[in-house]
């Protein structure tokens, strides 16, 4: 009892509690499984609520942890260990945020075998808080690989016509760099004798040149996960592919696991390998940047563009984390809300509209806001969100991190940023486009073709709308007073800057 | 008392046997199978209590017992097995059973 | 210890409430607007603005009234984060509150002349339900030009900077759906899209000036970087402003990041008076000024702000007297006008520059209205007459008793076959002086402002743009003032054109006058532009006095020729005679030109055959959009779609992916290991040994009959076997 009362604990795994009376729920019964469902999500942002106040801001280092061993044989020394600080906290509260607006996402998309839908989402929300919470690496890994097998299922049962293809690429590709990980934590527990990551950062005495093995290693995971330029080819087809519920939380959690893979192993475990590391994670992070945007640009899928738009906005965090500086690192990890915050706004949007007109091509649209103007002016926030507008969140963090990267001693030149920079014009360019061919101008063909077969486009509903206003608010919140965000984090990033050997 | 020599309950029980076995091998019918096995058992059960009177030991008679239980055991199983034989092939005879045929 | 003390002195408590008002308005309007009737949508925008403008008031007599003090007033934590302290606070001193009353004073007026205005656009254009929407974001507007100007530091004002261009970016396609004529069309849109983008060009500038400067000074705080100026290396200041001066470009409309300006004028007339002449586009002007201490520590990077706004005069002032329409004339003259601002502070001459920003404002937002009033005057003629021929008609004439929106309908769809009718081209106008005399006036005061006639506004702050070039940078000068004599030439152009002469169209014959509501605050206007002069007049220097307790003036050193010593208490005689003459003499042509043979209908140019080809190079804006296309666009789009189609698709994600990582593991699991290694060496075996043992057993298979007796045998003999075995044994 004592075990499973610990918070995190109780974090992590009450999904399960959920999952259980899923079970029991006749197939048929499609809104008993909705809602129990949406109750144990909000039930589990509550607990996350409940943690965040009992979380020390002013306290650097890992809090509320609950340590018991678990295979202790042969030497080996693998614990159950769950904490959490202030790198984590942000991340964990979106998990707890997002996964209850998706699945109020899902009550009129989802029609088919809603019982398996729900559970496989609530096994996810188990999988990614434990990432984000695990402080042992072995218990990591189990959750990290976890997470796969529901989103898997949820793209091959639930996707586009593609969807057996995107869910095969998408789990071969994210296995193929675990297994080099998974090598590298092996490594680790036996030559320190733990799987402890607290501890082994302590010890801090792994030789220079085998670090960088284990940096690649590590990277090889966390980069597909991001993904990094140029490892980012499953994510169009996951995306694509997935079902509205499942995109968001792919591009809003999932991606996030791999941005925070590197904060929280890569940076402080082999410290010296990352900052020899941070010029050239900068510049595939800046080639990222200005790839994803001019490809997105270019595409007829809106889903595709946003896909890309991810591409360039999660380089932008890359290369905050590797600025390696606090402004840098402390932008990072806001962006990495912000990115779940408007790009799974994005998504939620393109699918609500997706499931009226069922076709995502930008060409068939045009003139919306005319017909659905609340819908209209929403995407239009959170396309401003998404491009970096002052007052809205990504300009928040995106200002943070160029200002971080323009100035970092580690990757040791003004023009990386610069660079980036650039990429503040080219979102506006595929940003804009993409609002302007949907919701501007004349009026598209589809709502003549919709016409023909007896439908008109309608403006959100209330469940809609009661979907998409809480992130509405954190887009403003961030964007105007984002001071608790920071204030959150401030102490475990100068925490973690100190620890870096920065020329 | 005179006591018949135990040779005697042998060769009976010998020739019950023989009778059994022939029973087993000639007949057709399942029910007349099902006897001569009964006819072997008691033919054996009787060697069995000869040879127990014989040397005077009672384990031969405990014995007996286990078999006559076990017998009647069968009795009910194998009755039954035929009972249900008969309802899908209408026939008992167990030249007609031959599913088993490789 | 000291701000708190002095904060409670005056109103400059007040100053966040420049922000709040209009976000005040535009929520009310936004949550309640579709309950509200037009009328009172308009009053509460215009008294949201019209609150901020009070507001402003109250700011600068504060001011004032504390000796020229300026004032910080902490709201809000913004960004904190290491090094990096930003924080949401408002700053008024002269140069601010002089913007705000700028801003908030002429915004007010275009709210009020809007409510007339849009009562008759939204119904020209059959969207009735967008006039809440006008003015949400009208006030949005204001909001963010009030964090720009009022901002203390650059990332405060960045945020306005941006924010103005998103107003800018709706406003322009506000229309989103049609052309400016009213056909189904991307163009709004397309303007709307463009403005935006080449502001965030600007943006980048703006940003990397900023990160340069973090870098350098530590803070973004106007006080912080000034005091700092001296300890820092000239060759950082020079990179800051000029990159700087990249935003200035993008936002202020200089070359070569103009283009988004005429193509602007997509949006409904009060907003490009209110946006795109008045206040967002001066924000260049005023962020040079703002930074002078930057700029005056920089000769170099001076220069060439002051050759880019020169050339701009010049440039766009070319452009402006070969356009036929009538917001696109005014559209480019803003342009070449803030050429005049943005030399003039490039110069040092700050105050100059923010004089005639001032000056702009009013006679600019009074040309831009009046051509509204036009325009509508044009659209009102045009639909008298698509009434009139539905009398005629009998079919139609059921219709049009059914009520306005049928009939407006009705005209649409007649456009949509028929000839389009463009109210604002100018070859389309004449005679409009018998029509519309109320706006003729109007347009005639601000015609003379604009070109420098003593002695209305323009005059007085050009004249002192001009004496300032003269003694300092005479290349500017020369550029100025050849800008100055097209621009009293252009503007001749245009009163010719659209106000004498003969209607050629008959729309022109019957325009009406517009409404009071909408005429009264070009009164006003035009009184500022005949008095705005009054701000500096020579001798008395109010506005220098004025904005002297915020931005330090630079006296130019060395020896100027003599008659440019002359001074009349800071008026040259010289300079202002030379450019009253060259734009006088330029009306002159103009009348020669186009007044004295009024164009008559259908006739092309009369320039047009004299100059040619530089003609046919004004009239096409020489094909800068062109240009800018050919090199910038198609190439960024085919980029693009190369990367997107061939590098990431065809190459990445089908060839390396699909053909080389899976198509390679295919051959190995399937051609090597499944039909080679598997099926012929291991699955051959062991179909060999599977094959050998079912012969072997299907001769075993003959013992099993089936039949129980034969097997009860079996076991019979093997029991008889065993037997005799063991009794033989």
């Amino acid at each position: 009892m004592e075990f499973l009362l610990q918070p995190l604990t109780l974090l992590t795994f009450f999904p399960f509690v959920g999952i259980l009376i899923l079970l029991f729920i006749p197939s048929d019964n499609k809104t008993a499984l909705r809602w129990t469902a949406l109750g144990t999500a909000l039930v589990t942002f509550g607990i996350s609520i409940w943690v965040l106040t009992m979380f020390t801001a002013s306290n650097p280092s890992l809090q509320l942890v609950a340590k018991y061993d678990w295979i202790t044989v042969a030497g080996w020394n693998i614990q159950y260990h769950l904490g959490i600080d202030g790198l984590s906290i942000l991340l964990v509260l979106l998990t707890g945020f997002l996964t209850p607006i998706s699945i109020l996402s899902t009550w009129t998309a989802v029609e088919e075998r809603v019982k398996d839908f729900m559970i496989f989402f609530l096994l996810l929300e188990v999988g990614m808080l434990g990432v984000f919470l695990a402080q042992d690496l072995f218990l990591f890994y189990i959750f990290w690989e976890f997470t796969l097998v529901p989103m898997y299922f949820l793209i091959g049962i639930f996707g586009g016509p593609r969807r057996i293809y995107a869910a095969v690429k998408f789990f071969l590709y994210t296995m193929a760099g675990s297994i080099l990980m998974l090598l590298a934590i092996l490594w680790l527990g036996i030559y320190g004798q733990t799987f402890s990551v607290p501890d082994l950062i302590a010890q801090h005495n792994i030789p220079v040149n085998i670090q960088w093995w284990l940096f690649l290693a590590f990277t090889a995971a966390f980069a597909i996960k991001v993904p990094m330029w140029p490892l980012h080819s499953w994510l169009p087809d996951a995306h694509v592919e997935a079902p509205t519920a499942g995109s968001v939380i792919l591009a809003g959690v999932l991606l996030k696991m791999g941005t925070y893979g590197f904060l929280r192993f890569n940076l402080p475990m082999f410290p010296e390998a990352a900052v020899k590391a941070a010029p050239w994670i900068a510049l595939f992070a800046t080639i990222g940047i200005i790839y994803g945007a001019a490809v997105s640009y270019a595409q007829a899928d809106v889903k595709k563009l946003v896909a890309y738009s991810s591409v360039s906005h999660l380089g932008f965090v890359m290369l905050g984390l590797f600025a390696m500086n606090k402004e840098g690192i402390a932008g990072a990890i806001l962006q990495m809300i912000n990115h779940g915050l408007s790009t799974g706004a994005l998504f939620l949007l393109v699918g609500m509209i997706y499931e009226q007109t069922h076709t995502r091509e930008i060409k068939v649209y045009g003139g919306l806001w005319k017909i659905t103007p609340i819908f209209g002016s929403i995407m239009l926030i959170v396309s401003l969100s998404s491009m970096g507008l002052p007052g809205l969140n990504g300009f928040v963090g995106e200002f943070t991190i160029l200002l971080g990267a323009f100035g970092s001693k580690a990757i040791g030149n003004a023009w990386f940023a610069a660079i980036s920079a650039l990429g503040v014009i080219m979102a506006a360019v595929y940003i804009l486009y993409m609002f302007q061919k949907m919701f501007l101008g004349p009026e598209g063909s589809i709502v003549e073709e919709m016409k023909k077969h007896g439908h008109a486009l309608r403006d959100l509903n209330a469940r809609e709308l009661i979907t998409i206003i809480p992130l509405l608010i954190f887009i403003f919140w961030i964007g105007l007073y984002p001071a608790p965000f920071f204030n959150l984090m401030a102490p475990a990033v100068s925490n973690l800057v100190a620890m870096l050997p920065i020329p | 008392m005179i006591s018949v020599p135990v040779n005697y309950y042998i060769i009976l029980s010998a020739i019950l046997f023989t009778i059994g076995v022939t029973g087993v091998l000639i007949r057709r019918n399942a029910l007349i199978i099902f006897m001569s096995i009964e006819l072997m058992l008691n033919a054996s059960n009787l060697a069995i209590v000869a040879f127990s009177s014989a040397i005077k030991s009672f384990s031969g008679q405990i014995f007996v017992f286990f078999v006559i239980a076990v017998a009647a055991a069968e009795v009910a199983v194998g009755l039954a097995l035929i009972v249900e034989i008969f309802k899908s092939k209408r026939s008992i005879d167990v030249d007609q059973m031959s599913s088993l045929k490789g | 210890m000291h701000l708190s003390e002095t904060v409670n002195i005056g109103f400059f408590f007040l100053a966040p409430w420049l922000v709040f008002f209009p976000v005040i308005g535009l929520l009310i309007n936004m949550i309640f607007g579709h309950r509200f009737s037009e009328t009172v949508i308009g009053i509460v925008a215009s008294l949201a603005s019209g609150a901020a403008f009070v507001v402003s008031v109250l700011l600068a007599w504060s001011v004032a009234a504390g000796g020229g003090e300026a004032m910080s007033v902490p709201f809000a934590q913004w960004i904190h984060i290491g090094a990096l302290n930003l924080d949401w606070t408002f700053r008024v001193d002269s140069l601010s509150a002089t913007m705000m009353l700028v801003v908030s004073g002429v915004g007010t007026l275009i709210h009020i002349y809007a409510i007339g205005y849009m009562h008759e656009d939204v119904r020209f254009k059959n969207d009735v339900g967008r006039f809440q929407r006008f003015f949400i974001f009208l006030n949005l507007f204001i909001a963010a030009m009030m964090i720009l100007v009022s901002g203390d530091s650059y990332m405060m004002l960045f945020v306005g900077w941006e924010g103005v261009g998103l107003c800018s970016f709706l406003l322009i396609g506000f229309w989103y759906e049609m052309d400016t004529l009213g056909r189904s069309s991307w163009a709004n849109s397309n303007a709307a899209k463009k403005a935006f983008i080449v502001n965030r060009v600007g943006d980048f500038g703006f940003l990397i000036a900023g990160f340069i400067m973090f870098y350098a000074f530590g803070s973004f705080q106007f006080d912080e970087v000034f005091k700092q100026v001296h300890n820092i290396a000239p060759a950082t200041i020079v990179a800051i402003t000029l990159f700087m001066l990249v935003g200035v470009a993008g936002k202020s409309a200089q070359l070569p990041l103009y283009v988004w300006l005429p193509d602007a004028m997509a949006g409904p007339t009060p907003v490009s008076a209110l946006i795109h002449a008045a206040t967002m586009v001066t924000a260049g002007v005023y962020l040079v000024t703002r930074s002078a201490p930057l700029y005056s520590a920089v000769p170099q990077a001076q220069n060439i702000v002051a050759m880019v706004g020169a050339v701009t005069a010049l440039f766009a002032a070319t452009i402006a007297a070969g356009q036929y329409d009538i917001k696109k004339v005014l559209a480019y003259s803003t342009i070449s006008q803030l050429g005049f601002m943005v030399a003039a502070v490039g110069m040092g001459a700050y105050v100059a520059g923010m004089f005639h920003l001032i000056t702009h404002a009013f006679f600019k937002a009074l040309l831009f209205l009046s051509a509204g009033s036009v325009i509508l005057g044009m659209e009102r003629g045009h639909h008298h007459l698509a009434h009139a021929h539905g009398h005629d008609d009998h079919k139609t004439k059921q219709k049009f008793k059914k009520g306005k929106h049928a009939e407006s309908k009705e005209e649409h769809h007649e456009e949509e076959h028929g000839e389009v009718f463009d109210p604002g081209d100018m070859r389309n106008m004449g005679g409009l002086r018998k029509t519309m005399p109320v706006t003729f006036w109007l347009y005639m005061i601000g015609t003379l402002a604009l070109a420098g006639i003593f002695p209305f506004a323009g005059f007085w702050s050009k004249d002192e743009i001009l004496l300032d070039a003269a003694k300092a940078y005479p290349v500017a000068y020369y550029l100025l003032a050849v800008a100055a004599f097209f621009t009293a030439f252009y503007m001749g152009r245009q009163i010719w054109m659209v106000f004498f002469g003969e209607a050629r169209h008959a729309a022109a014959a019957h325009a009406e006058e517009s409404p009071r509501v909408m005429t009264v605050p070009l009164m006003v206007l035009a009184a500022l532009s005949v008095l705005g002069g009054a701000l500096n007049l020579p001798g008395v220097h109010t506005l220098t006095n004025w904005l002297e307790h915020t931005v330090t003036l630079v006296e130019h050193e060395g020896q100027v020729a003599s008659w440019l010593d002359v001074s009349w208490g800071g008026l040259n005689p010289y300079v202002a005679l030379l450019s009253t003459v060259l734009a006088l003499l330029a009306i002159y042509f103009s009348w020669l030109i186009y007044g004295r043979n009024p164009l008559k209908a259908g006739q092309i140019d009369p320039l047009k055959k004299p100059l040619g080809a530089i003609f046919t190079g004004m009239e096409n804006k020489w094909y800068v959009d062109e240009i800018y296309q050919a090199i910038i666009l198609t190439p960024y789009t085919k980029i693009s779609y190369f990367l997107a189609d061939v590098i990431d698709w065809k190459f990445w994600h089908d060839f390396v992916h699909e053909t080389v990582i899976a198509g390679t593991y295919n051959w190995i699991s399937n051609i090597a290991l499944n039909d080679y290694a598997d099926q012929k060496g291991i699955d051959a075996f062991a179909n060999w040994l599977g094959t050998a043992t079912q012969s072997f057993s299907a001769t075993l298979r003959k013992v099993q009959n089936g039949f129980v007796r034969s097997y009860a045998l079996s076991v019979l003999l093997g029991v008889v076997f065993i037997i005799g075995y063991l009794i033989l044994k």
